[in-house]
């Protein structure tokens, strides 16, 4: 058969499409249970971080089972069992008719339109009771939607452990900058509430006066980046507020110390 | 054997896909931040060269003319897939780092030129070699920029410290336009100049 006939032209381009797909339907099914154990351990990863157990001794899932996964329905407060903590992705149930809500363009600080109803949080264990809460929380910054936790203690379940992000597109050296250490560190002991229990958390342009009055709440903004500064002080607001993380929180305070 | 060498040497400096032919550019600018990103691309589209021409220059006998194009993109995008499932299971913080770079290796202008200007005439060996050379030819760029954008960007090499940061208590005051994809351009503009300077061949007339 010539070279350039119809019958050829057909021919090869069926036989090159069977090989090019056996070889990556191949390559993407035997590689599978590899990747997904890697998304899930990344994920575990960073949870301990947000949890500053990152750096004690231990396999990630031996530290990991220090950590209990609860899913949370954000407008009652309550836990949920209808989901299975493993496989549940909040992020895209936001996108979900019925498992997200559209949030008031008002209330909405963090920029994100839509939220999931239900939201895992994680509950790190010390000595048999729960020391810390670690609450997923993400929004808009200046060129990218942020992804972070933030660990609050649970015996007043109003001082800031810590503050990391583990996605973003901000610009490198100055957006980004808030995945400095040291930037990340000036959040340890700040105080999220005020005595009203509103939301008080500040992000401050420039360097804050540790000595003034109000200190407790407010901490330095990213030079060269006040709208990822302003970002991340609204996404607190909104996540810790009415709308977030609001009736979990009131109903926690509302329970026995080291229960949750 | 002479030939064999110039086909696989001469792509990094005499030929060079970058400096030369400026092609491929676009993923140098993206992925050499740092060292450790720069190398693993390098690699991936070594593989991706190097087979991809192999795998054209083996049926280019029955390679029908006008569906040609088409053949060599669905060898070098199912190539690329390959990479991309082997990074994510094999090395998935540098797969999460790299992104959207590894899927663009297919439309990375170096592999597809090669498959058409050389292994769809050339035999099975000499394309090999061919695609390792310009595979080199690219690595070279990537490291070298890689290099500099790391060392003067964050102070670091493959995330080690080698000069501390006044950020963190050091003395050195990092560069951030090197952490900026601009900072490539300058870099490879520099690099061809300096290459340009001793192979004065390689100078276009006005």
């Amino acid at each position: 058969m010539a070279k350039n006939s119809v019958g050829q032209t057909f021919g090869v381009a069926l036989l090159l499409c069977v090989v090019c797909s056996i070889m990556v339907s191949g390559a993407a099914v035997v590689l599978k249970p590899t990747q997904s154990a890697n998304k899930l351990l990344d994920k575990k990863q960073i949870i301990l971080a947000a949890a500053g157990l990152a750096d004690e001794a231990g396999t990630v899932d031996e530290l990991f089972e220090r950590i209990e996964t609860r899913i949370v329905d954000l407008d009652t407060g309550e836990y949920t069992d209808q989901f299975d903590v493993e496989d549940y992705d909040f992020i895209a149930a936001a996108k979900d008719a019925q498992m997200g809500i559209d949030i008031p363009r008002a209330q909405d600080r963090a920029g994100i339109k839509r939220r999931a109803r239900n939201i895992p949080v994680y509950l790190i264990q010390k000595r048999g009771q729960v020391d810390k809460v670690i609450l997923p929380i993400y929004g808009k910054g200046l060129w990218s939607t942020l992804y972070g936790f933030v660990a609050l203690d649970r015996d007043d379940l109003n001082t800031i452990r810590s503050l990391l992000y583990y996605q973003h597109g901000e610009t490198p050296g100055l957006g980004g900058e808030v995945d400095n250490p040291s930037w990340k560190a000036l959040w340890n002991g700040k105080q999220a509430f005020g005595a009203d229990g509103s939301v008080q958390i500040q992000v401050m342009r420039g360097a804050v006066d540790l000595a003034a009055i109000g200190a407790q709440h407010k901490v330095d903004g990213l030079s060269g980046a006040t709208i990822t500064s302003r970002g991340v002080h609204d996404m607190l607001h909104y996540w810790l507020g009415e709308g977030g993380y609001g009736h979990y929180l009131d109903r926690l305070r509302a329970t026995k110390q080291g229960e949750v | 054997m002479g030939k064999a060498r110039d086909t696989l040497l001469g792509p990094i400096f005499d030929e060079n896909p970058i400096a030369l032919q400026i092609l491929g550019i676009c993923s140098a600018l993206a992925v050499t931040t740092k060292l450790d990103t720069a190398v693993t691309m390098c690699l991936a589209v070594i593989f991706v060269t190097t087979m991809s021409n192999g795998a054209v220059s083996l049926i280019r006998k029955y390679i029908p003319t006008n569906i040609r194009i088409i053949v060599q993109m669905t060898i070098i995008a199912s190539l690329v897939i390959i990479v991309d499932q082997f990074l994510q299971a094999y090395a998935f913080g540098l797969s999460k780092q790299l992104s959207v770079f590894v899927g663009l290796i297919i439309t990375n202008c170096i592999v597809m030129g090669r498959t058409e200007a050389f292994a769809m005439k050339e035999g099975v060996g000499m394309s090999l070699l061919d695609g390792i050379g310009n595979g080199l030819g690219y690595s070279i760029i990537l490291l070298v920029v890689g290099v500099l954008r790391e060392l003067f960007g964050s102070g670091n090499l493959f995330g080690f410290e080698i000069m501390s940061l006044a950020n963190v208590g050091g003395w050195y005051v990092p560069n951030g336009l090197m952490l900026l994809p601009p900072s490539a351009f300058f870099i490879i503009g520099g690099f061809i100049w300096v290459l340009r300077s001793f192979k004065t061949d390689q100078v276009e007339e006005e």
